[in-house]
């Protein structure tokens, strides 16, 4: 438990907003008549009570909340992502310091109420802070419920509650063991998940004989449980706990009633959880299961109201997140003085495991009149079922493809009459609607406003049209101004449906992220690194809610140089964001070995440079030399120890790397030209020295090659390149575009130019816009065949200057570039990825080992 | 206690978010990993797949991903990641003071092929 300290954020309104003495008498005035409303719970149904109220009547309250917890509101269902390292805290926090502060509410966190006098309307708060208040909400929440067995207050026993919990598992599993879970209820699985991808060896313990039995049918129990499984979890169906064994007073063991046990470093206790009424009931206010509310979430006691996980409605209790939404609307609804009523909730639910999709919504248990509807795709790993009753949908359960759920989940909560679909029922929104649904678009369509789109935050798709509708023209800004999909981001697709249904076609489809670290695109995360001024990785993740720690093999060395790109000579290259090849400043091979090409410009080499590789593959014992199809030597199997030897050697004889191994400028190739050919026309040679002394260097999008041909017999193939130059009679043409790679594609003809110099400066700008707009690893043929020749030419010549502005900046950037990275290894920088921590030699181990 | 671990030096050696490679004279050579969230892991330095030098990887979160065909292999367990299957041999290791150990029996736990 945490000690019992507490402090108090008084956060008082902005007045430096004001400007006018007059305003502020005004507001005074005005707080002297405001009713002063007192919230118990800092939790989500706390707060969203008060965003609602706020939404319809912000000046009505003066608001004071009281939390537990010594923190902001923050999305308590996320915290399964939190925990299995998929997001930080500070991604599930829905209102921060600023909210409270703007809103003018006063906040007291970590000081728990401790009874309330509902003769004087006053609470008092641990540290003996007494509030008055005119209308008291309590959003209480849940306890989680704690089996009564030998040992649950051993250390090492937590629940599944709060961010102290989930702060309690993350320490347990630094130091790695085994982890029981009992409980294999949602929750019990998500925190089971956690702890897996945290490295734990985990144990479900579940006493019914199917996970998740209130939510799932045998069958998806089943799948769910083989999956789970062959994940590397132990489930265990069917199982009582006998005891929690300890031993120095925390936990070891978990044992059940049939004798097995299983090790334990830490207990988690997820068997369910029981509505706050403590307080409650000790002020006298009328309490069964939970606390007894009307439709309009009014206790017993009219000055004292109720709502979330702590209230029961109608006979009913919640455990899941969708009924709040509706009871917060139902409470501000009446506190504002415009009731209009809860109804209760039906309720649906989804597994936030990642890769696991499971939907489960209303009643499935079967029962008089009711038929189930069952489809089953093994080789999918697909299992669907309904439950139909008078013509109606009552349940259903999916498993491997949920991407019907909201539609089931909108049929059912309206209880429309299935009858003409019943046939198709069972495939889908897409063939029960005739076929005329088969554009996910049109499937969106369909859903009543009412419908919800994002269960993490309890937006309807009518609030998403209303958003897009007043400005949000964006994935992004949709986010921000209603929070749909800002979570876990499952409704994402959903959301780009509804942005492309309302805009037309100013919005794209499908969702065409950079990697799953990450909700933006390849575009977006390049745009936002220039508007945001983003200069580091770390930086770049953290404020475009990278929901991954550090990214991955993908992501970081796209972001690496995006960076580089946008900020030529401030940004730091990041060496642990390179591809080994990158790093290494060599091609690793398939033994693990390298091989290292030098630089040979325009495909030129004289005597020093061969005798000096030829010295290099014997006193190395290259096992291999070969002529590359760019035109240089390749000296195959260097150890990574001897790499800087070798470039050494290289060094010495004037030679620097080839970057054979870099999304950079690889060679430019030549052919003789007109110094030597009978047909040549122009020196093809001395300009393809010249490009390559300009461009070697520059890190790229992707690998970049360029070759110039002396005339249009075109033997240095300059038309399967990213820039050719074919030189003829009256001056360069100059062709883009071209790859010899997988997909052959000859070149796109971009202009003709008469002189070298306009050669040299459509070569760097050409290079710098790629550099600028393509996406990383997208070579320049499938740029431009994404944006399309005639943008590439816009972007080049629209403008008189664009060629200059864009070279400038090519060349700009190329001042940071043109160090030989193999000179500074041999001078000693990053030696650390060269050699090795130690040697270990057998003898001392055997000799420590006897 | 401390003769059953083998010192292999100082945290300082490897950067965060890196690995360094420890040859092991007629074993398997081992990769120690120091990931960005300072926690420390010892693997045979073989990719599962085709015997990649995992050592030389991105190394993200608890992972790394082989440089050969981009298998991901958890530093924790060494078994591959996703749609791969395979594993590598870990060798259990601790920080202690600020200087690296790795159990001693498990270092020579494997003749090199």
């Amino acid at each position: 438990m945490r000690s019992g300290g507490f402090f108090v954020l008084r956060v008082l309104p902005r007045i430096t907003k004001l400007n006018a003495p007059s305003t502020l008498m005004d507001k005074d005035n005005t707080a002297a008549v405001k009713e002063r409303l007192v919230v118990i719970g800092n939790g989500m149904a706390g707060c969203r009570a008060v965003e609602e109220i706020l939404a319809r009547d912000p000046a009505r309250f003066d608001v004071t909340i009281f939390g537990a917890e010594p923190r902001v509101n923050y999305n308590r269902i996320m915290l399964s992502p939190v925990l299995a390292g998929e997001k930080a805290f500070e991604d599930i926090v829905i209102n921060g310091d600023d909210w409270y502060a703007d809103n003018a509410i006063t906040l007291v966190s970590g000081d728990p109420i401790v009874s309330i006098d509902r003769a004087t309307q006053t609470v008092l708060a641990k540290s003996g802070r007494v509030e008055p208040y005119d209308r008291l909400l309590i959003a209480t929440g849940s306890d989680p419920f704690i089996i009564p067995v030998p040992g649950k207050d051993l250390a090492g026993v937590v629940t599944f509650r709060d961010l102290d919990d989930v702060d309690k598992m993350l320490t347990a599993a630094e130091k790695g063991g085994s982890a029981v879970v009992i409980g294999g209820g949602l929750l019990g699985l998500e925190a089971a998940h956690g702890l897996s991808l945290r490295g734990m060896k985990v144990t479900v313990v579940h006493l019914m004989p199917t996970l998740m039995e209130r939510q799932l049918d045998e069958a998806a129990g089943y799948l769910l449980k083989t999956e789970l499984e062959r994940r590397g979890q132990t489930i265990v169906t069917g199982g009582d706990t006998a005891e929690i064994v300890g031993r120095d007073g925390h936990v070891s063991a978990v044992r059940l009633k049939d004798g097995r046990t299983f090790d334990a470093d830490i207990v988690v206790m997820a068997v369910g959880i029981r509505p706050g009424t403590t307080l409650a009931k000790s002020a006298g206010i009328e309490v069964e299961r939970g606390i007894v509310v009307d439709d309009h979430m009014v206790t017993s006691d009219p000055a004292i109201m109720a709502v979330g996980e702590c209230v029961q409605h109608r006979g009913a209790c919640y455990g899941l997140v969708a009924p709040l939404w509706d009871m917060c609307r139902a409470l501000a609804d009446a506190a504002c003085e415009s009731p209009s009523g809860y109804e209760g909730s039906v309720t649906s639910t989804k597994l936030k495991v990642s890769g696991i999709d499971l939907f489960s919504a209303g009643d499935f248990s079967g029962g008089d009149g009711a038929e189930d509807i069952v489809m089953r795709d093994a080789a999918r790993g697909v299992y669907k079922r309904v439950v139909v009753k008078d013509n109606r949908l009552v349940g259903a359960v999916l498993y491997g493809d949920t991407a019907d759920g909201s539609w089931y989940f909108d049929l059912l909560k309206k209880g429309e009459d299935i009858s003409d679909i019943r046939e198709a029922l069972i495939f889908g929104q897409a063939f029960a609607s005739g076929g005329a649904l088969l554009d996910p678009n049109a499937a969106v369509a369909a859903l009543s406003d009412d419908a919800e789109i994002c269960g993490c935050n309890g937006v309807s798709k009518g609030k998403v049209i209303e958003t897009i509708n007043a400005g949000a023209c964006s994935l992004d800004a949709v986010r921000s101004t209603c929070k749909a999909s800002a979570s876990c981001g499952s409704c994402t697709g959903l959301v780009e449906s509804l942005l492309a249904l309302t805009l037309g076609g100013e919005v794209q489809s499908g969702p065409k992220t950079m990697c799953k670290c990450t909700s933006f695109s390849h575009d977006d995360v390049r745009r936002l690194i220039g508007e945001k001024s983003l200069r580091s990785i770390p930086q770049a993740m953290q404020e475009l809610h990278w929901t991954t720690p550090d990214g991955c093999s993908s992501c970081r060395p796209a972001l690496n140089y995006y960076l580089l790109c946008a900020w030529p000579g401030e940004y730091e290259d990041d060496q642990k964001s390179r591809f080994v090849n990158e790093r290494l400043h060599a091609n690793i091979q398939k033994d693990g070995t390298y091989s290292v090409v030098p630089r040979m410009w325009g495909g030129l080499t004289n005597p020093r440079e061969l005798r000096a590789i030829a010295d290099v593959v014997e006193k190395f014992n290259a096992p291999m030399v070969k002529v590359t199809g760019g035109q240089r030597l390749d000296i195959f199997g260097i150890k990574k120890e001897d790499l800087p030897a070798v470039w050494a050697d290289l060094n010495a004889a004037g030679m620097v790397s080839g970057h054979a191994y870099g999304k950079s400028l690889r060679t430019v190739k030549t052919c003789v030209g007109s110094e030597w050919c009978r047909f040549g026309t122009q020196d093809s040679t001395g300009l393809g020295v010249k490009l390559e002394r300009m461009t070697w260097g520059s890190w790229m999008p992707h690998k970049f090659k360029i070759a110039v041909s002396g005339c249009p017999r075109n033997c240095a193939e300059a038309t399967i390149k990213d820039f050719g130059v074919v030189c003829v009679d009256s001056g360069y043409e100059l062709h883009v575009g071209g790859n010899g790679g997988i997909k052959v594609r000859a070149t796109d003809l971009l202009c003709k130019v008469a002189t070298e110099a306009e050669t040299m400066d459509v070569c760097a700008a050409f290079i710098q816009l790629y550099r600028e707009q393509a996406h990383y690893l997208e070579r320049t043929a499938p740029w431009i065949e994404r944006v399309g020749l005639d943008h590439v030419k816009a972007g080049l010549f629209d403008d008189a200057d664009s060629v200059k502005r864009l070279a400038a900046r090519f060349r700009y950037s190329q001042t940071f570039c043109q160090d030989d990275p193999w000179a500074e290894r041999v001078a000693g920088k990053d030696a650390d990825l060269h050699q090795h921590l130690a040697e270990v030699r057998p003898l001392s181990i055997t000799e420590y080992a006897q | 206690m401390i003769g059953d671990w083998l010192d292999i030096g100082s945290v300082d050696q490897i950067t965060p978010g890196t690995a360094r490679t420890l040859p092991v004279v007629g074993f398997d050579e081992i990769a120690v990993f120091r990931t960005q969230k300072n926690e420390f892991y010892a693997l045979v330095n073989k990719c599962p797949h085709k015997q990649g030098p995992l050592s030389q990887g991105i190394v993200h979160d608890n992972m790394v991903t082989c440089p050969l065909h981009n298998w991901n292999i958890s530093l924790k367990t060494g078994e591959a990641l996703g749609e791969d299957k395979g594993c590598v041999p870990t060798i259990p290791m601790k920080v202690d003071a600020g200087r690296m150990y790795l159990l001693r029996s498990a270092v020579v736990g494997k003749r090199a092929a």
